[in-house]
């Protein structure tokens, strides 16, 4: 910084004339925990740009259970609950049906959200909870090291599936999203990732739509699945987790819509008539 | 204005809950409690309350921790299995100090047992119940009225110490009908402001968050001295007891909830046959009357500890007593509720051993 000329330039680039980027306000102003190249942080910051875009930074009420983002209250600026593992979504259910003119969400890992809390997935998705869930598919158990998750692809190695995953032993990769999706409780499901900037643009578009429906109070849950990446735990760089993505898990997790309002379709109710 | 009405004990505390000022109600059927469930359907969604039934009591107790996280009254109630269940849970809550009112309507264990009525949960009630150091305050009603007493005492104690409050309760309190009076009580004379830790949006400017996480050891155990001094304190300004006959007693009888009415009227009889017996029930359990008991030790002869399980206060009451005198234990397991005439019975066995002869000669 001694250099007359460099700091002449910082000045000038500093101006605030310049500012092509910054961090949006309910974000707060702290270094992160994540991994470098993971996720996590993008996601973070759509769902405060959302949140501020909206102007309901005053009235939201986020829950984030086990699993890395159990940390997330210390990045994002809004009244937090941290949840015990599988359980955001009855969290989420408490705080909603008790104070419902506020917006509440979860924050959810894979193993939390698709393994242990499976039931509570479901049945908050039946009961159709006004409230939006964001899930956070990695495919890995990333906090505890790199095991093997219920969302792991078939032949996946990780610290619990060495020689990759077998289903005759380790069962199926479990597509929660699809598998929720025909719940009447279910307005919105969709899937996205943040691996470019187009990816980006989708999932915040994604979960803008998702919080608008709460505060239109559409009636369900609004759902938003993003394929995220570990390069830690998938043993890889961040650029190679990226192309991992594109390359193999992207044609098993497809991404786009899945259950979109205008496309809902009358659940097709069999008559128990026989 | 107080009104009289024959009541089941479930329902008593059903209707009391609403007049507390509850907001809020979780809960998931499991005999012999599910009457207050019922209730609660019926009555709690007029008055403007949200009732959710849970998939699972871990559902339920994980709605009570975001109800109450968000600053409202809130309750949930179950039966042994299900507060087995709801165990994880509570530990959150009690870390977290979020206040709540639990209720276990209790049945015979181990396992899934059976629906009658049992005292098998005492440990699990008063010693934590879940993972870490904790204590839950514990309320012991013996009939229908105090089913309904211990709503509002329970909300009110939840809400002073932001800590989880349990009614410990069993199934033949929940089952039996009584008459009961609800007492005039405005829960807006009980609001305690809950700003400075509740989540319900920051729109005031102050951000909350609620966690029981501290990753850093030397936080972890600043929390958990906190916690011990709060429990500690509970123990001097909490402890609620009752006795009947204990002030010349030299056998005194102690028994918490249903098996303290059935020694009430073991200690009439034993009066009858002139023997000085007492009662002496603790209406908490947590905070137990530790120092009550060790001021009887210095004057009764000996102890007996009725419980309708395999004997579990009685390891509280010896700690109290701390070898001063002899305590003995009388116990039925399974369900089964103790009568008057083998408590009577096991009353006569110990005062021929330990009390006055001329009596005991009677």
């Amino acid at each position: 910084m001694s250099d007359p000329i460099l700091e002449g330039v910082q000045c000038e680039l500093l101006n605030e004339m310049n500012t092509v980027w910054e961090k949006t306000d309910s974000l707060m102003d702290t270094p992160m925990h994540y991994c470098p190249g993971c996720g996590h942080s993008v996601v973070h910051r759509l769902i405060m740009e959302v949140v501020d875009e909206l102007d309901i930074r005053g009235k939201t009420v986020g829950v984030a259970p086990v699993g890395c983002s159990v940390f997330a209250y210390n990045y994002l600026n809004v009244d937090m609950q941290q949840a015990a593992h599988g359980r955001a979504t009855a969290v989420a259910t408490g705080i909603k049906r008790v104070l419902p003119d506020r917006i509440v969400f979860t924050y959810q890992g894979d193993g939390d959200l698709a393994a242990i809390g499976t039931g509570e997935t479901i049945h908050t998705i039946n009961r159709g909870e006004n409230i939006v869930i964001i899930f956070i598919n990695n495919g890995i158990y990333g906090m505890t090291g790199g095991q093997m998750a219920p969302t792991t692809l078939v032949g996946g190695k990780t610290s619990t599936s060495v020689f990759g995953r077998d289903t005759s032993t380790h069962g199926y990769p479990l597509r929660i999203a699809e598998m929720i999706a025909p719940l009447p409780g279910a307005y919105y499901v969709t899937r996205q990732a943040v691996i470019s900037a187009k990816h980006v643009r989708k999932t915040k578009k994604a979960l803008t739509i998702a919080f608008k429906n709460q505060i239109e109070g559409k009636g369900g849950v609004s759902f938003v699945e993003v394929i995220s990446n570990c390069p830690s735990g998938w043993k890889m760089t961040p650029l190679q987790s990226n192309k991992w993505l594109e390359d193999e898990i992207f044609s098993f997790y497809e991404l786009g819509d899945i259950k979109v309002p205008a496309k809902i379709k009358k659940p097709e109710i069999t008559s128990t008539e026989q | 204005m107080s009104e009289k009405k024959l009541m089941k004990g479930n329902e008593a505390l059903a209707e009391a809950s609403m007049r507390a000022g509850m907001k809020g109600y979780f809960g998931y059927p499991i005999t012999p409690q599910s009457e207050l469930l019922e209730y609660l359907s019926v009555h709690f969604e007029r008055r403007g309350g949200a009732f959710v039934q849970a998939e699972s009591e871990i559902a339920a107790i994980n709605m009570v921790y975001g109800a109450a996280g968000a600053g409202e009254r809130v309750m949930t109630s179950t039966s042994s299995p299900g507060y087995s269940l709801m165990q994880e849970g509570i530990s959150y809550i009690a870390c977290a100090e979020l206040p709540c009112l639990l209720v276990n309507v209790v049945r015979g264990g181990p396992g899934l047992g059976t629906i009658q009525p049992s005292q098998g949960d005492y440990f699990q009630a008063v010693k934590g119940g879940g993972h870490g150091d904790y204590k839950v305050i514990v309320l012991a009603p013996n009939s229908v009225q105090e089913m309904a007493d211990f709503v509002y005492d329970g909300f009110d104690l939840a809400d002073k110490y932001r800590n989880p409050v349990l009614i410990l309760s069993d199934g033949a309190l929940g089952q039996m009908m009584e008459a009961v009076t609800f007492p005039d009580y405005n829960p807006e004379d009980h609001l305690v402001d809950k700003s400075a830790w509740a989540t319900r949006g920051n729109e005031q400017g102050i951000r909350n968050f609620i966690t029981s996480l501290h990753i850093q050891t030397e936080r972890m155990e600043e929390i958990n001295i906190g916690l011990q001094q709060k429990y500690e304190e509970i123990q001097m300004k909490e402890v609620r007891y009752e006795t009947v006959k204990a002030d010349d007693a030299e056998l005194l009888v102690v028994a918490f909830g249903l098996s303290s009415r059935v020694v009430h009227k073991a200690v009439d009889l034993a009066r009858e046959e002139g023997m000085k017996v007492g009662l002496l029930r603790p209406i908490t359990l947590f905070p137990f009357p530790k120092t009550e008991l060790s001021y009887f030790a210095d004057r009764v002869n000996n102890m007996l500890v009725v419980e309708m399980n395999a004997g579990q206060m009685v390891e509280d009451v010896r700690l109290a007593v701390n070898g001063k005198i002899p305590v003995e234990f009388y116990g039925r397991m399974g369900g089964i509720i103790p009568t008057p005439g083998e408590i009577l019975e096991k009353i006569r066995g110990l005062y021929q051993l330990h009390n006055s002869e001329e009596v005991a000669n009677v």
